[in-house]
Protein backbone atom coordinates (compact mmCIF):
# COMPACT_ATOMS: atom_id res chain seq x y z
CA UNK A 1 0.00 0.00 0.00
CA UNK A 2 2.41 2.28 0.74
CA UNK A 3 4.81 1.64 -2.53
CA UNK A 4 1.14 2.85 -3.97
CA UNK A 5 0.92 5.84 -2.59
CA UNK A 6 4.17 7.19 -3.05
CA UNK A 7 3.68 6.32 -6.75
CA UNK A 8 0.26 7.96 -6.86
CA UNK A 9 2.33 11.07 -5.15
CA UNK A 10 4.77 11.23 -7.97
CA UNK A 11 1.88 11.15 -10.43
CA UNK A 12 -0.17 14.24 -8.32
CA UNK A 13 3.43 15.72 -8.82
CA UNK A 14 3.98 15.30 -12.28
CA UNK A 15 0.70 16.59 -13.30
CA UNK A 16 1.93 19.56 -11.61
CA UNK A 17 4.47 19.87 -13.22
CA UNK A 18 2.74 18.92 -16.61
CA UNK A 19 0.07 21.25 -15.51
CA UNK A 20 2.49 24.67 -15.57
CA UNK A 21 3.09 23.43 -19.32
CA UNK A 22 -0.15 22.91 -20.39
CA UNK A 23 -1.28 26.52 -18.82
CA UNK A 24 1.93 27.62 -20.92
CA UNK A 25 0.16 26.56 -23.91
CA UNK A 26 -3.31 28.01 -23.19
CA UNK A 27 -1.73 31.14 -22.45
CA UNK A 28 -0.74 32.16 -26.23
CA UNK A 29 -4.20 30.82 -27.03
CA UNK A 30 -6.02 32.90 -24.55
CA UNK A 31 -4.78 36.27 -25.13
CA UNK A 32 -5.43 36.08 -28.93
CA UNK A 33 -8.73 34.83 -28.36
CA UNK A 34 -9.24 38.01 -25.61
CA UNK A 35 -8.08 40.45 -27.82
CA UNK A 36 -8.82 39.57 -31.77
CA UNK A 37 -11.83 37.28 -30.77
CA UNK A 38 -10.67 34.16 -32.72
CA UNK A 39 -9.84 30.81 -31.95
CA UNK A 40 -6.43 29.53 -33.76
CA UNK A 41 -7.17 26.04 -34.08
CA UNK A 42 -3.87 25.80 -35.82
CA UNK A 43 -1.99 27.05 -32.45
CA UNK A 44 -0.52 23.84 -31.75
CA UNK A 45 0.45 23.46 -35.74
CA UNK A 46 2.74 26.47 -34.59
CA UNK A 47 4.11 25.09 -31.78
CA UNK A 48 5.16 22.27 -34.04
CA UNK A 49 6.77 24.58 -36.48
CA UNK A 50 8.64 25.77 -33.39
CA UNK A 51 9.97 22.34 -32.53
CA UNK A 52 11.67 21.89 -36.22
CA UNK A 53 13.01 25.08 -35.97
CA UNK A 54 15.02 24.37 -32.59
CA UNK A 55 15.78 21.40 -34.21
CA UNK A 56 17.22 21.98 -37.37
CA UNK A 57 19.24 24.84 -36.06
CA UNK A 58 20.30 22.54 -33.47
CA UNK A 59 21.11 19.52 -35.23
CA UNK A 60 21.92 20.59 -38.54
CA UNK A 61 23.45 23.71 -38.54
CA UNK A 62 24.85 23.15 -35.19
CA UNK A 63 23.64 26.31 -33.16
CA UNK A 64 24.41 26.24 -29.64
CA UNK A 65 20.83 25.07 -28.27
CA UNK A 66 20.19 28.33 -26.42
CA UNK A 67 20.52 30.37 -29.51
CA UNK A 68 18.65 28.17 -31.93
CA UNK A 69 15.63 28.19 -29.01
CA UNK A 70 15.72 32.10 -29.32
CA UNK A 71 15.78 32.20 -33.27
CA UNK A 72 12.95 29.73 -33.21
CA UNK A 73 10.55 31.95 -30.18
CA UNK A 74 11.37 34.69 -32.79
CA UNK A 75 10.21 32.23 -36.02
CA UNK A 76 7.24 31.45 -34.62
CA UNK A 77 6.31 35.08 -33.34
CA UNK A 78 6.48 36.17 -37.01
CA UNK A 79 4.77 33.32 -38.28
CA UNK A 80 1.57 34.52 -35.84
CA UNK A 81 2.29 38.01 -37.28
CA UNK A 82 2.21 36.49 -40.80
CA UNK A 83 -0.71 34.54 -39.94
CA UNK A 84 -2.79 37.27 -38.85
CA UNK A 85 -1.80 39.58 -42.11
CA UNK A 86 -2.84 37.05 -44.86
CA UNK A 87 -5.04 34.86 -43.04
CA UNK A 88 -6.98 36.48 -39.90
CA UNK A 89 -7.53 40.24 -41.34
CA UNK A 90 -9.18 38.98 -44.24
CA UNK A 91 -11.86 37.11 -42.16
CA UNK A 92 -12.04 39.61 -39.61
CA UNK A 93 -15.46 40.52 -40.45
CA UNK A 94 -16.96 37.24 -41.57
CA UNK A 95 -18.96 34.72 -39.67
CA UNK A 96 -17.02 33.93 -36.40
CA UNK A 97 -17.25 30.51 -37.75
CA UNK A 98 -15.20 30.96 -40.54
CA UNK A 99 -12.80 32.05 -39.17
CA UNK A 100 -12.63 29.31 -37.03
CA UNK A 101 -12.55 26.90 -39.74
CA UNK A 102 -10.21 29.03 -42.07
CA UNK A 103 -7.10 28.34 -39.04
CA UNK A 104 -8.16 25.09 -39.25
CA UNK A 105 -7.14 25.34 -43.06
CA UNK A 106 -4.01 26.17 -41.50
CA UNK A 107 -3.65 23.33 -39.76
CA UNK A 108 -3.84 21.12 -42.67
CA UNK A 109 -1.63 23.38 -44.33
CA UNK A 110 1.10 23.56 -41.85
CA UNK A 111 0.74 19.70 -41.27
CA UNK A 112 0.74 18.72 -44.85
CA UNK A 113 3.91 21.03 -45.94
CA UNK A 114 5.58 19.64 -42.83
CA UNK A 115 5.14 16.11 -44.04
CA UNK A 116 6.60 17.51 -47.35
CA UNK A 117 9.61 19.48 -46.05
CA UNK A 118 10.97 16.94 -43.33
CA UNK A 119 9.38 13.33 -43.75
CA UNK A 120 7.22 11.72 -41.44
CA UNK A 121 10.69 10.53 -39.39
CA UNK A 122 10.07 11.55 -35.56
CA UNK A 123 13.48 13.54 -34.95
CA UNK A 124 14.76 13.71 -31.92
CA UNK A 125 17.13 16.94 -30.67
CA UNK A 126 19.70 14.47 -28.87
CA UNK A 127 19.89 16.37 -25.67
CA UNK A 128 19.02 14.55 -22.62
CA UNK A 129 18.43 15.97 -18.87
CA UNK A 130 19.09 13.68 -16.19
CA UNK A 131 16.42 12.62 -13.83
CA UNK A 132 15.94 13.98 -10.53
CA UNK A 133 15.35 12.13 -7.48
CA UNK A 134 13.42 12.91 -4.56
CA UNK A 135 13.03 10.10 -2.07
CA UNK A 136 11.14 7.45 -4.11
CA UNK A 137 10.25 9.00 -6.62
CA UNK A 138 12.00 10.62 -9.44
CA UNK A 139 11.31 13.46 -12.40
CA UNK A 140 12.52 13.98 -15.64
CA UNK A 141 14.99 17.55 -14.91
CA UNK A 142 13.19 18.23 -18.65
CA UNK A 143 10.05 19.13 -16.57
CA UNK A 144 10.97 21.09 -14.41
CA UNK A 145 12.79 22.78 -16.47
CA UNK A 146 9.31 23.46 -18.50
CA UNK A 147 7.82 24.06 -15.30
CA UNK A 148 9.80 26.35 -13.90
CA UNK A 149 10.16 28.56 -17.74
CA UNK A 150 6.48 28.29 -18.26
CA UNK A 151 5.89 30.08 -14.63
CA UNK A 152 8.69 32.87 -15.34
CA UNK A 153 7.02 33.43 -19.00
CA UNK A 154 4.06 33.46 -17.48
CA UNK A 155 4.74 36.30 -14.71
CA UNK A 156 6.59 38.44 -17.76
CA UNK A 157 3.70 38.30 -19.69
CA UNK A 158 1.46 39.58 -16.26
CA UNK A 159 3.61 42.02 -15.83
CA UNK A 160 4.01 43.49 -19.67
CA UNK A 161 0.04 43.54 -19.86
CA UNK A 162 -0.25 45.13 -16.38
CA UNK A 163 3.02 47.70 -16.39
CA UNK A 164 3.43 49.20 -20.01
CA UNK A 165 1.26 51.06 -22.12
CA UNK A 166 1.30 48.59 -24.91
CA UNK A 167 -0.30 46.11 -22.86
CA UNK A 168 -2.86 48.38 -21.15
CA UNK A 169 -3.52 48.99 -24.76
CA UNK A 170 -3.82 45.28 -25.25
CA UNK A 171 -6.22 44.42 -22.44
CA UNK A 172 -8.34 47.91 -23.04
CA UNK A 173 -9.19 46.86 -26.51
CA UNK A 174 -10.23 43.34 -25.45
CA UNK A 175 -12.82 44.48 -23.25
CA UNK A 176 -13.61 47.12 -25.48
CA UNK A 177 -13.11 46.81 -29.64
CA UNK A 178 -15.62 49.38 -30.37
CA UNK A 179 -14.17 52.10 -28.11
CA UNK A 180 -10.33 51.67 -27.84
CA UNK A 181 -9.82 53.35 -31.39
CA UNK A 182 -11.78 56.21 -30.63
CA UNK A 183 -9.37 57.13 -27.19
CA UNK A 184 -6.06 56.99 -30.35
CA UNK A 185 -5.41 53.03 -30.22
CA UNK A 186 -4.70 51.65 -33.42
CA UNK A 187 -6.24 48.02 -33.57
CA UNK A 188 -4.54 46.59 -36.37
CA UNK A 189 -1.34 47.75 -34.59
CA UNK A 190 -2.74 46.02 -31.44
CA UNK A 191 -3.65 43.02 -33.65
CA UNK A 192 -0.53 43.02 -34.88
CA UNK A 193 1.45 43.00 -32.03
CA UNK A 194 -0.81 40.26 -29.83
CA UNK A 195 -0.47 37.86 -32.88
CA UNK A 196 3.29 37.97 -32.69
CA UNK A 197 3.45 37.94 -28.92
CA UNK A 198 1.01 34.79 -29.22
CA UNK A 199 3.17 33.44 -31.96
CA UNK A 200 6.38 33.67 -29.10
CA UNK A 201 4.79 31.88 -26.56
CA UNK A 202 4.35 28.87 -28.99
CA UNK A 203 7.62 29.50 -30.32
CA UNK A 204 8.50 29.11 -26.01
CA UNK A 205 6.32 26.58 -25.40
CA UNK A 206 7.97 24.91 -28.21
CA UNK A 207 11.22 25.25 -26.64
CA UNK A 208 10.06 23.34 -23.68
CA UNK A 209 8.26 20.64 -25.46
CA UNK A 210 11.31 19.71 -27.98
CA UNK A 211 13.24 19.04 -24.72
CA UNK A 212 10.88 15.90 -23.92
CA UNK A 213 9.14 15.04 -26.98
CA UNK A 214 10.24 14.13 -30.97
CA UNK A 215 9.04 15.85 -33.47
CA UNK A 216 6.91 14.54 -35.85
CA UNK A 217 4.35 16.46 -38.34
CA UNK A 218 1.33 15.11 -36.32
CA UNK A 219 2.64 15.87 -33.24
CA UNK A 220 0.14 19.08 -32.91
CA UNK A 221 -2.96 16.47 -32.93
CA UNK A 222 -1.55 15.05 -30.14
CA UNK A 223 -1.91 18.18 -27.77
CA UNK A 224 -3.73 20.42 -29.35
CA UNK A 225 -7.17 19.46 -28.48
CA UNK A 226 -6.28 19.52 -25.18
CA UNK A 227 -4.85 22.98 -25.27
CA UNK A 228 -8.27 24.19 -26.73
CA UNK A 229 -9.51 22.44 -24.37
CA UNK A 230 -8.58 24.01 -21.44
CA UNK A 231 -9.05 27.09 -22.59
CA UNK A 232 -12.94 26.90 -23.56
CA UNK A 233 -13.34 25.12 -19.69
CA UNK A 234 -11.14 28.25 -18.42
CA UNK A 235 -13.47 30.16 -20.19
CA UNK A 236 -12.30 31.70 -23.79
CA UNK A 237 -10.08 34.31 -23.80
CA UNK A 238 -9.98 34.45 -19.54
CA UNK A 239 -6.04 33.57 -17.96
CA UNK A 240 -7.01 32.59 -15.55
CA UNK A 241 -9.54 30.82 -16.06
CA UNK A 242 -6.69 29.14 -18.45
CA UNK A 243 -4.35 28.32 -15.87
CA UNK A 244 -6.85 26.84 -13.26
CA UNK A 245 -8.23 24.46 -16.07
CA UNK A 246 -4.61 23.27 -17.39
CA UNK A 247 -4.00 22.39 -13.99
CA UNK A 248 -7.22 20.52 -13.35
CA UNK A 249 -6.63 18.75 -17.01
CA UNK A 250 -3.22 17.81 -15.64
CA UNK A 251 -4.80 15.68 -12.37
CA UNK A 252 -6.92 14.10 -14.88
CA UNK A 253 -4.43 12.99 -17.44
CA UNK A 254 -1.77 12.35 -14.65
CA UNK A 255 -4.06 10.59 -11.95
CA UNK A 256 -6.07 8.91 -13.99
CA UNK A 257 -3.64 7.41 -16.43
CA UNK A 258 -1.98 6.33 -13.46
CA UNK A 259 -4.40 4.56 -11.96
CA UNK A 260 -6.07 3.20 -15.53
CA UNK A 261 -3.95 3.52 -18.42
CA UNK A 262 -2.66 6.61 -20.04
CA UNK A 263 -5.53 6.77 -22.89
CA UNK A 264 -7.78 6.60 -19.87
CA UNK A 265 -6.43 9.62 -18.51
CA UNK A 266 -7.30 11.38 -21.50
CA UNK A 267 -10.27 9.86 -21.91
CA UNK A 268 -11.79 11.16 -18.12
CA UNK A 269 -10.27 14.63 -19.03
CA UNK A 270 -12.86 15.18 -22.20
CA UNK A 271 -15.27 13.62 -20.70
CA UNK A 272 -15.08 16.24 -17.54
CA UNK A 273 -15.10 18.85 -20.07
CA UNK A 274 -17.95 18.07 -21.95
CA UNK A 275 -19.86 17.55 -18.48
CA UNK A 276 -18.92 21.44 -17.08
CA UNK A 277 -20.14 22.51 -20.77
CA UNK A 278 -23.10 21.30 -19.61
CA UNK A 279 -23.24 23.08 -16.66
CA UNK A 280 -21.24 25.67 -17.39
CA UNK A 281 -21.10 26.32 -21.12
CA UNK A 282 -19.42 30.04 -20.50
CA UNK A 283 -16.24 28.55 -18.85
CA UNK A 284 -15.21 28.14 -15.18
CA UNK A 285 -14.06 31.72 -15.06
CA UNK A 286 -15.98 33.04 -18.12
CA UNK A 287 -18.55 35.70 -18.21
CA UNK B 1 -11.36 -1.25 -64.59
CA UNK B 2 -11.01 -1.99 -60.97
CA UNK B 3 -9.50 1.55 -60.28
CA UNK B 4 -11.83 3.96 -61.54
CA UNK B 5 -14.67 1.75 -59.97
CA UNK B 6 -12.66 1.88 -56.84
CA UNK B 7 -12.53 5.60 -57.10
CA UNK B 8 -16.30 5.84 -58.37
CA UNK B 9 -17.12 3.90 -54.65
CA UNK B 10 -15.16 6.14 -52.58
CA UNK B 11 -16.25 9.48 -54.35
CA UNK B 12 -19.88 8.42 -53.48
CA UNK B 13 -19.22 6.99 -50.16
CA UNK B 14 -17.79 10.10 -49.27
CA UNK B 15 -20.28 12.21 -50.86
CA UNK B 16 -23.07 10.48 -49.05
CA UNK B 17 -20.69 11.18 -45.74
CA UNK B 18 -20.49 14.56 -46.21
CA UNK B 19 -23.69 15.12 -47.18
CA UNK B 20 -24.92 13.41 -44.00
CA UNK B 21 -22.48 16.16 -42.21
CA UNK B 22 -23.41 19.16 -44.35
CA UNK B 23 -27.33 18.22 -43.49
CA UNK B 24 -26.36 19.93 -39.92
CA UNK B 25 -23.41 21.96 -40.83
CA UNK B 26 -25.64 24.50 -43.36
CA UNK B 27 -27.72 25.00 -40.25
CA UNK B 28 -25.23 26.48 -38.44
CA UNK B 29 -24.32 23.66 -36.74
CA UNK B 30 -20.81 23.18 -36.87
CA UNK B 31 -20.13 19.50 -35.47
CA UNK B 32 -16.38 18.84 -35.39
CA UNK B 33 -17.42 15.13 -33.47
CA UNK B 34 -18.78 13.40 -36.21
CA UNK B 35 -15.83 11.10 -36.20
CA UNK B 36 -16.98 9.70 -33.26
CA UNK B 37 -20.44 8.26 -34.72
CA UNK B 38 -18.27 7.06 -37.88
CA UNK B 39 -16.07 5.13 -35.85
CA UNK B 40 -19.10 3.95 -33.80
CA UNK B 41 -20.86 2.76 -36.87
CA UNK B 42 -17.16 1.35 -38.13
CA UNK B 43 -16.49 -0.16 -35.05
CA UNK B 44 -19.54 -1.37 -33.27
CA UNK B 45 -19.93 -3.78 -36.67
CA UNK B 46 -16.45 -5.26 -36.93
CA UNK B 47 -16.58 -5.95 -33.30
CA UNK B 48 -19.52 -7.41 -32.82
CA UNK B 49 -18.98 -9.44 -35.86
CA UNK B 50 -15.56 -10.33 -34.68
CA UNK B 51 -16.02 -11.37 -31.04
CA UNK B 52 -19.21 -12.55 -31.20
CA UNK B 53 -19.81 -13.52 -34.98
CA UNK B 54 -23.19 -11.46 -35.05
CA UNK B 55 -23.61 -10.74 -38.54
CA UNK B 56 -23.12 -7.08 -39.76
CA UNK B 57 -27.06 -6.87 -40.19
CA UNK B 58 -27.46 -6.96 -36.90
CA UNK B 59 -24.60 -5.48 -35.86
CA UNK B 60 -25.58 -2.03 -38.03
CA UNK B 61 -28.96 -1.91 -36.02
CA UNK B 62 -26.97 -2.23 -32.68
CA UNK B 63 -24.45 0.63 -33.70
CA UNK B 64 -27.28 2.99 -35.01
CA UNK B 65 -29.01 2.30 -31.51
CA UNK B 66 -25.72 3.45 -29.99
CA UNK B 67 -25.09 6.35 -32.32
CA UNK B 68 -28.55 7.64 -31.32
CA UNK B 69 -27.92 7.12 -27.77
CA UNK B 70 -24.45 9.39 -28.28
CA UNK B 71 -26.19 11.80 -30.01
CA UNK B 72 -28.65 12.30 -27.62
CA UNK B 73 -26.40 12.72 -24.50
CA UNK B 74 -24.35 14.62 -26.62
CA UNK B 75 -26.76 16.93 -28.32
CA UNK B 76 -29.39 17.68 -25.53
CA UNK B 77 -27.70 19.36 -23.06
CA UNK B 78 -25.65 21.12 -25.87
CA UNK B 79 -29.17 22.18 -27.32
CA UNK B 80 -30.87 22.52 -24.01
CA UNK B 81 -28.21 25.51 -22.33
CA UNK B 82 -27.43 27.00 -25.82
CA UNK B 83 -24.03 26.06 -26.83
CA UNK B 84 -24.05 27.48 -30.20
CA UNK B 85 -21.12 28.68 -32.20
CA UNK B 86 -17.39 27.79 -31.74
CA UNK B 87 -18.44 26.32 -28.42
CA UNK B 88 -20.68 23.93 -30.31
CA UNK B 89 -17.76 23.03 -32.52
CA UNK B 90 -15.18 22.98 -29.84
CA UNK B 91 -17.63 20.45 -27.36
CA UNK B 92 -18.10 18.13 -30.26
CA UNK B 93 -14.37 18.31 -31.06
CA UNK B 94 -13.97 16.51 -27.34
CA UNK B 95 -16.46 13.51 -28.04
CA UNK B 96 -14.65 12.71 -31.56
CA UNK B 97 -11.27 12.70 -29.41
CA UNK B 98 -13.40 10.80 -26.95
CA UNK B 99 -14.59 8.02 -29.47
CA UNK B 100 -10.63 7.96 -30.74
CA UNK B 101 -8.99 7.28 -27.34
CA UNK B 102 -11.72 4.74 -26.12
CA UNK B 103 -10.68 2.84 -29.23
CA UNK B 104 -7.09 3.14 -28.57
CA UNK B 105 -7.53 2.64 -24.77
CA UNK B 106 -9.49 -0.87 -25.72
CA UNK B 107 -6.61 -2.41 -27.67
CA UNK B 108 -6.88 -5.56 -26.07
CA UNK B 109 -10.17 -5.75 -27.99
CA UNK B 110 -9.94 -3.59 -30.79
CA UNK B 111 -6.65 -4.10 -32.30
CA UNK B 112 -5.18 -0.36 -30.70
CA UNK B 113 -3.93 1.97 -33.31
CA UNK B 114 -3.03 -1.23 -35.69
CA UNK B 115 -6.47 -1.36 -36.29
CA UNK B 116 -8.53 -4.16 -36.98
CA UNK B 117 -9.56 -6.57 -39.80
CA UNK B 118 -13.25 -8.04 -40.11
CA UNK B 119 -12.91 -11.89 -39.94
CA UNK B 120 -13.29 -13.15 -43.84
CA UNK B 121 -16.62 -14.52 -44.76
CA UNK B 122 -15.66 -14.97 -48.47
CA UNK B 123 -15.11 -18.64 -48.72
CA UNK B 124 -14.06 -21.25 -51.62
CA UNK B 125 -13.99 -18.81 -54.28
CA UNK B 126 -17.33 -16.64 -53.43
CA UNK B 127 -17.52 -13.54 -54.70
CA UNK B 128 -20.79 -12.38 -51.88
CA UNK B 129 -21.63 -13.23 -48.89
CA UNK B 130 -24.71 -11.23 -47.95
CA UNK B 131 -25.20 -12.35 -44.30
CA UNK B 132 -21.35 -10.62 -43.63
CA UNK B 133 -22.11 -7.73 -45.75
CA UNK B 134 -18.58 -8.83 -47.44
CA UNK B 135 -18.74 -8.49 -51.71
CA UNK B 136 -15.43 -8.78 -53.32
CA UNK B 137 -17.10 -7.42 -56.39
CA UNK B 138 -16.32 -3.81 -56.84
CA UNK B 139 -20.04 -3.63 -58.82
CA UNK B 140 -21.70 -4.73 -55.92
CA UNK B 141 -20.50 -2.12 -53.97
CA UNK B 142 -20.43 0.78 -56.80
CA UNK B 143 -24.58 -0.71 -56.52
CA UNK B 144 -24.62 0.32 -52.64
CA UNK B 145 -23.47 3.33 -52.10
CA UNK B 146 -24.69 4.59 -54.88
CA UNK B 147 -28.37 3.74 -53.55
CA UNK B 148 -26.69 4.85 -49.90
CA UNK B 149 -25.57 7.93 -51.52
CA UNK B 150 -29.01 8.82 -53.27
CA UNK B 151 -31.02 7.63 -49.80
CA UNK B 152 -28.49 10.54 -48.40
CA UNK B 153 -29.78 12.98 -51.08
CA UNK B 154 -33.42 12.49 -50.97
CA UNK B 155 -33.47 12.95 -47.37
CA UNK B 156 -31.72 16.14 -47.92
CA UNK B 157 -34.69 17.26 -50.40
CA UNK B 158 -36.95 15.64 -47.71
CA UNK B 159 -35.47 18.01 -45.16
CA UNK B 160 -35.37 20.85 -47.48
CA UNK B 161 -39.02 20.87 -47.68
CA UNK B 162 -40.02 20.57 -44.12
CA UNK B 163 -41.32 22.66 -41.75
CA UNK B 164 -38.52 21.88 -39.94
CA UNK B 165 -35.72 23.18 -42.33
CA UNK B 166 -37.42 26.80 -42.35
CA UNK B 167 -37.09 26.29 -38.23
CA UNK B 168 -33.85 25.96 -38.26
CA UNK B 169 -33.13 28.34 -40.61
CA UNK B 170 -34.76 30.51 -38.05
CA UNK B 171 -32.71 29.46 -35.27
CA UNK B 172 -29.41 29.60 -37.37
CA UNK B 173 -30.18 33.27 -37.95
CA UNK B 174 -31.66 34.37 -34.37
CA UNK B 175 -32.16 31.94 -32.15
CA UNK B 176 -33.87 34.06 -29.46
CA UNK B 177 -36.41 35.31 -31.43
CA UNK B 178 -37.02 31.73 -33.44
CA UNK B 179 -37.44 30.67 -30.16
CA UNK B 180 -40.07 33.80 -28.94
CA UNK B 181 -42.24 33.03 -31.97
CA UNK B 182 -42.49 29.56 -30.50
CA UNK B 183 -40.50 27.11 -32.27
CA UNK B 184 -38.98 24.53 -30.18
CA UNK B 185 -35.27 24.87 -30.99
CA UNK B 186 -33.81 21.76 -28.65
CA UNK B 187 -36.25 19.36 -30.50
CA UNK B 188 -35.46 21.49 -34.22
CA UNK B 189 -32.20 20.66 -33.49
CA UNK B 190 -32.19 17.71 -31.78
CA UNK B 191 -34.41 15.93 -34.48
CA UNK B 192 -31.69 17.02 -37.14
CA UNK B 193 -28.66 16.15 -35.45
CA UNK B 194 -30.00 12.65 -34.91
CA UNK B 195 -30.72 12.04 -38.60
CA UNK B 196 -27.32 13.82 -39.32
CA UNK B 197 -25.23 10.93 -37.11
CA UNK B 198 -27.27 8.28 -37.68
CA UNK B 199 -26.74 8.97 -40.98
CA UNK B 200 -22.95 8.94 -40.94
CA UNK B 201 -22.80 6.09 -38.06
CA UNK B 202 -24.49 4.15 -41.85
CA UNK B 203 -21.38 5.83 -43.62
CA UNK B 204 -19.11 4.64 -41.27
CA UNK B 205 -20.27 0.77 -41.75
CA UNK B 206 -20.08 0.99 -44.68
CA UNK B 207 -16.21 2.06 -45.29
CA UNK B 208 -15.69 -0.34 -42.37
CA UNK B 209 -17.04 -3.36 -45.03
CA UNK B 210 -15.48 -1.90 -48.08
CA UNK B 211 -12.01 -1.40 -47.01
CA UNK B 212 -12.34 -4.77 -44.65
CA UNK B 213 -10.18 -2.60 -42.27
CA UNK B 214 -10.90 -0.12 -39.24
CA UNK B 215 -8.23 1.98 -37.69
CA UNK B 216 -9.17 4.33 -34.94
CA UNK B 217 -7.41 6.97 -37.05
CA UNK B 218 -9.02 6.76 -40.58
CA UNK B 219 -12.67 6.37 -39.09
CA UNK B 220 -12.56 8.37 -35.47
CA UNK B 221 -10.91 11.24 -34.22
CA UNK B 222 -10.31 14.88 -34.98
CA UNK B 223 -8.45 14.69 -38.03
CA UNK B 224 -11.45 12.22 -39.58
CA UNK B 225 -14.29 14.96 -38.07
CA UNK B 226 -11.89 18.00 -39.40
CA UNK B 227 -11.77 16.09 -43.01
CA UNK B 228 -15.43 16.03 -43.40
CA UNK B 229 -15.96 19.77 -42.72
CA UNK B 230 -13.47 20.83 -45.45
CA UNK B 231 -14.62 18.49 -47.67
CA UNK B 232 -17.99 19.83 -47.46
CA UNK B 233 -16.51 23.81 -47.35
CA UNK B 234 -14.76 23.02 -50.42
CA UNK B 235 -17.35 21.57 -52.99
CA UNK B 236 -20.03 24.43 -51.11
CA UNK B 237 -22.44 23.65 -48.21
CA UNK B 238 -25.62 25.51 -49.39
CA UNK B 239 -26.25 23.08 -52.48
CA UNK B 240 -27.53 19.38 -52.49
CA UNK B 241 -24.64 18.11 -54.57
CA UNK B 242 -22.05 20.82 -53.12
CA UNK B 243 -20.65 18.02 -50.29
CA UNK B 244 -20.20 15.48 -53.37
CA UNK B 245 -18.25 17.44 -55.22
CA UNK B 246 -16.18 18.18 -52.46
CA UNK B 247 -15.54 14.42 -52.19
CA UNK B 248 -14.77 14.25 -55.83
CA UNK B 249 -12.71 17.09 -56.10
CA UNK B 250 -10.44 16.16 -52.15
CA UNK B 251 -10.03 12.34 -54.25
CA UNK B 252 -9.41 13.54 -57.66
CA UNK B 253 -6.62 15.70 -56.36
CA UNK B 254 -5.12 13.48 -54.69
CA UNK B 255 -5.05 11.00 -57.02
CA UNK B 256 -4.08 13.06 -59.74
CA UNK B 257 -1.09 14.41 -58.25
CA UNK B 258 -0.20 10.98 -57.04
CA UNK B 259 -0.52 9.77 -60.85
CA UNK B 260 1.51 13.19 -62.21
CA UNK B 261 4.40 12.46 -59.41
CA UNK B 262 4.10 9.13 -57.66
CA UNK B 263 4.97 8.86 -54.64
CA UNK B 264 7.90 11.07 -54.69
CA UNK B 265 6.12 13.92 -52.92
CA UNK B 266 4.33 12.37 -50.42
CA UNK B 267 1.63 14.94 -48.93
CA UNK B 268 2.11 17.40 -51.53
CA UNK B 269 -1.82 16.52 -52.52
CA UNK B 270 -2.87 17.62 -48.65
CA UNK B 271 -0.31 20.52 -48.92
CA UNK B 272 -2.01 22.00 -52.06
CA UNK B 273 -5.41 20.70 -50.43
CA UNK B 274 -4.86 22.83 -47.32
CA UNK B 275 -3.61 25.72 -49.13
CA UNK B 276 -6.71 26.22 -51.48
CA UNK B 277 -9.02 25.59 -48.08
CA UNK B 278 -7.61 29.13 -46.96
CA UNK B 279 -8.14 30.80 -50.15
CA UNK B 280 -11.72 28.82 -50.74
CA UNK B 281 -13.24 30.20 -47.32
CA UNK B 282 -11.42 33.46 -47.29
CA UNK B 283 -12.68 34.35 -51.07
CA UNK B 284 -14.90 31.97 -51.78
CA UNK B 285 -17.02 30.38 -48.78
CA UNK B 286 -19.41 28.98 -51.10
CA UNK B 287 -17.48 26.29 -52.05
CA UNK B 288 -16.57 25.34 -55.77
CA UNK B 289 -19.92 24.48 -56.63
CA UNK B 290 -21.78 27.09 -54.64
CA UNK B 291 -19.85 29.55 -56.79
CA UNK B 292 -20.06 27.79 -59.96
CA UNK B 293 -23.82 28.03 -59.88
CA UNK B 294 -23.45 31.92 -58.48
CA UNK B 295 -21.46 32.59 -61.64
CA UNK B 296 -24.32 31.43 -63.42
CA UNK B 297 -26.67 32.45 -62.49
CA UNK B 298 -25.65 35.67 -63.13
CA UNK B 299 -24.87 35.45 -66.92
Amino acid sequence: MEVFDIFLLEAILNGLLLGGLLALLSLGLNLVFGVIDVVWICYAELIMCGMYAVYYLHVQYHWPLVLAMLAAVAIVALLGLALHQFVIRPVLRAEPINQLLVTGGVLFFLQAAATLAFGIEFKNLGVTLPSVRLGEMSFSAARLVAFGVALAGMIALYFFLSKTYLGTAIRAISQDRAIMPLMGVSPARIFGVTSALGGALAGLAACLLVLQYDVHPAIGLSFGPIVFLICVLGGLGNMLGGFIAAFVFAQFIAVGGFVFHLEWGYVLAFVFFIVVMFWRPQGILGK
Amino acid sequence: MNYPLHLAILVLLWGYIYTSWALMGRLGLVSFGHGAFMGIGAYTVVMLWNHFGLSPWFGALAALAFTAVVALVIGYPCFRFRIVGHYFALVTLALSEVARLVIVALRDHTGGSLGATPNGALHDGASVAVGALQFSSKLVWLFVVTACWLGGLWVWKMVDRSMGRLALQAISEEEEAAASIGIHVTRAKLRITLISALMTCAGGILYAQYQLYVNPDTVSGIAISLQMVFGVIAGGMFVMLGPTVGAAFTLLLAEGLRLAWGNRFPALDSTIYGLMLVLFIIYMPKGILGAALDTLRKR
